[in-house]
């Protein structure tokens, strides 16, 4: 048993380990509060595809030697202005999903380059520099949101007509479009099929990326940028290609996150998802310098199956007043915390 | 100046001994030092003086690797110094090698540093000693007069940042020497840094020093100190004593030969003339070289590499053998001209070295030799793929998407974990997990999946045991003899290079002292290594 303990550790890290604990834990205890335990799971696995690519956007981050992007929002920010765009332009269903990713992709391009010049200008703290730029360009843009000139009802305040709403409504524009892909419903229960194999292709293309030459390049300049250096890579602009992917990623994320959703969420809405997505990987078995698709997968089911269980279990638990919403904080964040100091131990 | 019979010696050493994990670095020094002597203590890097200085001035390393064996006595007395504090109660000091200083403190300051004189006030009578306020006057008096001491007339409030390296040096020595009950003092390669004419000045204040009752342990290379300054002569080699002279019996020469002299006996067969063709066509010319890498620079290097020769490069630490290599990779900023086959190489741009079929393996094995997190294969194949392009397929058929062609990377690192030897537990093992020499494999196969014409290797044998040692040498040997693969190989060990180089270039302060055959003597090797005349070498560039 104790040798057991000791090699599962040894071979999933700690913070996989002590999570999958948690969570078995967590479905006991919904099994003898006479929980709805298949909801419960279809409620997770729509929580899953959400937030799959977000997760998987800290890949090519991570493996460029630049660490989780902590500046994610930006990336963001880009997919929820291209959402607003598509929606401006008056398109409907399937479409209106595809022109928003088909117009994030180069407004994230040129984001991510621009701030990867920020990120090879301070080698060593781009994760402090990335927080702080994250919240920097999230205070920016609501001003931003604000001075667009947006004209869809839709979107603008109703009084005054001016400047986007907190969350845009997408029912009847593209909400669920992916989620409904080809669905199965399971008594009662909706799973995203759509959404997940949308990630699953997500996953198979930077999979490939990182089998090509450019990709062995990029793990190479992350692993040990002298070496690479020495090898004739040039290091920043893998890293460059690194946090363009990522930003692109995390634009493509933000915007299944909103078809999945039903809102595309503007202003302080992203000021703190980056934390989620870097928990999830960093769960998975990732470190700050290494990080697979394995990880991603891994980290992304449990974490947020997590998330999806702890919250009815511990409603059930304590039912009086909110209390439950403010466990759910603290669990939510000692996961996190949790996720990054222990940070790596797998391999 | 040394008085036998007079019995007392302020500092004695019998039979230390120390081990590190298993490897013997001293083996029975003994030593002994009268009051106001100069005692310099000379060897090669690795002899075991700065082990032996660490002994007697009880640095935490020695504790924390198992403390030593023998009996240390200071006035005749057995004592047991464990820590530095300890140390300098007993009235040891030491300058050091590397200014232990506060840069924006002032000289005062620096040199009063926590042995501060301090005078009562209102609070501190109320609230204890650790208020009490600095006596700066009776400060400055002091660090003035330890100052004249040394001949120094420079501002005692003065920062310490911004000052000349030489001034910085003479802080640390006025700093020991304010120390109230010093009786020894330790100077580890204090000249090391200094010009010419502060060096004389050290000197001086050193024999000043020691004309008013303080001995004087030296630590240097510089042969030709030695010999101006000190009353008695220890040599180490290899953790040794191999020999003690007074000021009368030594000569460069002597002193030199003691240091270096012959360590392994030559196994390793010397390259087979006949099957290795070394001919006079010169495969690499390098022009006026210098190179900018940090403790290892080299200042107008101009040398001829002979197509099909291993030649290696030796010299002391911090001389700049090690720069050399780097520079022509590129991978320190460098200028002057490197032609190979008579084309000039473009340099600091390690893409076009490698383009140039150079190869190179890193005396920084962990630092840039390997990427420490990847597999083996990975590691082999790196850079081979990313500047030639092989072991690349197209993705679909189009030639535009280049995947690793993992069939081939597999093929190509199997067929040298075979033919080289890796111990491991297959091709997708870990580079982390692996042995020094398994390492070193690793990146010589990596060197060797370049297929170079010229091959760098950088202390090949540093960190690796003895078995892989010459497992790596004789590989270094068949490349030579069997593909005629010219190597140029720097070391620090004098006897390897000697057991496998057909030339050995000796790099003293930067620059190229001379080119030795490995037969000669080991004067001339001692008297090259230390910058000395260059009325012996062989060849005279």
């Amino acid at each position: 048993m104790n040798n057991l303990w000791k090699r599962a550790i040894e071979r999933f890290g700690h913070p996989k380990v002590y999570c999958t604990l948690f969570l078995a834990l967590l479905l006991i205890t919904a099994v003898f509060l006479k929980q709805n335990i298949i909801g419960l799971i279809c409620t997770a696995l729509v929580r899953i595809a959400q937030n799959s690519i977000l997760v998987l956007a800290m890949v090519p981050c991570i493996i460029s030697g630049t660490g989780p992007n902590f500046a994610l929002s930006i990336g963001m920010i880009c997919g929820a202005l291209a959402g607003c765009i598509s929606i401006e332009m008056n398109l409907v269903g399937m479409p209106a999903l595809f022109v928003a990713l088909f117009i994030s992709i180069p407004i994230a391009i040129i984001v991510g380059l621009v701030y990867s010049v920020l990120q090879n200008r301070v080698k060593g703290d781009e994760m402090t520099v990335g927080t702080y730029m994250g919240y920097s360009i999230v205070s920016l843009m609501c001003i931003g949101w604000l001075l667009i000139p947006f004209k869809s009802p839709e979107m603008v305040w109703a009084i005054g007509g001016k400047g986007l709403r907190n969350t845009i409504a997408l029912s009847g524009r593209f909400d669920k479009v992916l989620d409904k892909l080809g669905n199965i419903t399971l008594m009662g229960n909706v799973i995203p099929v759509g959404t997940l194999l949308f990630f699953a292709i997500c996953c198979y293309l930077v999979w490939l990326f990182l089998r090509s030459k450019t990709g062995a390049a990029m793990l190479a300049a992350g692993d040990n940028p002298r070496f690479a250096a020495a090898s004739g890579i040039n290091v920043d602009r893998q890293r460059t290609i690194g946090t363009v992917l990522s930003m692109v990623l995390g634009a493509i994320g933000i915007i299944v996150y909103s078809q999945s959703y039903g809102f595309i969420q503007l202003y302080t809405a992203p000021l703190y998802m980056p934390f989620l997505a870097i928990s999830a990987i960093l769960i998975g078995g990732a470190s700050i310098k290494k990080a697979s698709i394995g990880n991603v997968i891994s980290g992304l089911i449990i974490f947020q199956s997590l998330l999806a269980i702890s919250l009815p279990v511990i409603n059930g638990l304590l039912p009086t007043g909110n209390l439950s919403e403010v466990v759910r904080i603290i669990v939510q964040n000692g996961v996190i915390l949790y996720a990054l100091t222990k940070a790596g131990g797998a391999e | 100046m040394p008085k036998e019979n007079e019995a007392q010696y302020v500092l004695e050493l019998r039979n230390i001994e120390k081990e590190y994990s298993g490897n013997r670095v001293l083996n029975g020094i003994n030593l002994k030092l009268n009051p106001g002597e100069i005692h310099a203590l000379v060897g090669e890097n690795g002899a075991g003086k700065s082990t032996l200085m660490n002994i007697i001035f009880g640095m935490p390393v020695i504790q924390n690797t198992g403390g030593y064996k023998g009996e240390i006595l200071i006035d005749g007395e057995v004592i047991e110094i464990k820590t530095p504090n300890e140390a300098i109660k007993f009235g040891i000091g030491m300058v050091h090698q590397e200014f232990m200083l506060m840069p924006g403190f002032t000289i005062t300051e620096n040199i009063k540093l926590n042995r501060e004189i301090l005078k009562d006030n209102t609070v501190s009578k109320v609230l204890g000693p650790l208020l009490k306020t600095l006596d700066i006057p009776a400060m400055r008096r002091d660090a003035n007069k330890a100052l004249k001491e040394l001949g120094m007339t420079v501002d005692d409030w003065l920062p310490v940042a911004g000052l000349p390296v030489g001034y910085m040096q003479f802080i640390e020595i006025a700093r020991e020497i304010d120390k109230e009950n010093m009786k020894v003092l330790v100077f580890d390669e204090p000249t090391a840094v200094l010009a010419e004419s502060e060096a004389e000045k050290l000197l001086e204040a050193m024999k000043n020093l020691a004309n008013k009752g303080i001995s004087i342990i030296f630590i240097t290379h510089r042969l030709d100190e030695v010999i101006a300054v000190a009353d008695n002569i220890t040599v180490l080699r290899d953790g040794e004593k191999v020999g003690e002279m007074t000021k009368e019996e030594a000569t460069l020469e002597k002193i030199a030969q003691m240091m270096v002299g012959r360590k392994i006996d030559r196994i390793e067969k010397v390259c087979n003339k006949d099957v290795c063709k070394t001919s006079d066509e010169v495969a690499l010319s390098i022009k006026n070289l210098t190179v900018h890498m940090p403790g290892e620079t080299i200042r107008g290097v101009s040398l001829d590499i002979k197509k099909g020769e291993i030649l290696g490069i030796g010299g002391l630490a911090g001389q700049g053998k090690v720069g050399l290599a780097n520079g022509i990779m590129g991978l320190y900023r460098s200028t002057g001209e490197v032609y190979k086959n008579g084309q000039l190489i473009e340099l600091n741009n390690p893409r076009k070295s490698i383009e140039n079929k150079l190869a190179f393996v890193s005396e920084d094995r962990r630092g840039i030799g390997l990427l420490l997190d990847n597999s083996i294969e990975t590691n082999i194949v790196m850079t081979s793929m990313q500047i030639q392009e092989k072991f690349l397929k197209p993705l679909f058929g189009i030639k535009a998407f280049k995947m690793m062609d993992n069939r081939l990377i597999r093929e190509h690192a199997e067929k040298y974990i075979k033919e080289l030897d890796i111990r491991c537990t297959g091709a997708t093992q870990y580079t982390r997990r692996l042995s020094g020499g398994n390492q070193q494999k690793v990146c010589i196969a990596r060197a060797l999946t370049l297929e170079p014409d010229i091959l760098f290797v950088s202390e090949p044998t540093r960190g690796i045991d003895i078995g892989a040692k010459k497992l790596v040498l004789d590989l270094l040997v068949k490349l030579n003899v069997e593909h005629g693969m010219t190597i140029i190989m720097t070391s620090s060990e004098l006897g390897e290079l000697r057991s496998v180089c057909d030339r050995i270039a000796l790099i003293y302060d930067g620059k190229l002292q001379g080119i030795l055959d490995p037969q000669d003597s080991d004067v001339d090797y001692g008297l090259l290594m230390a910058g000395k005349p260059r009325l012996h070498t062989k060849e005279v560039i």
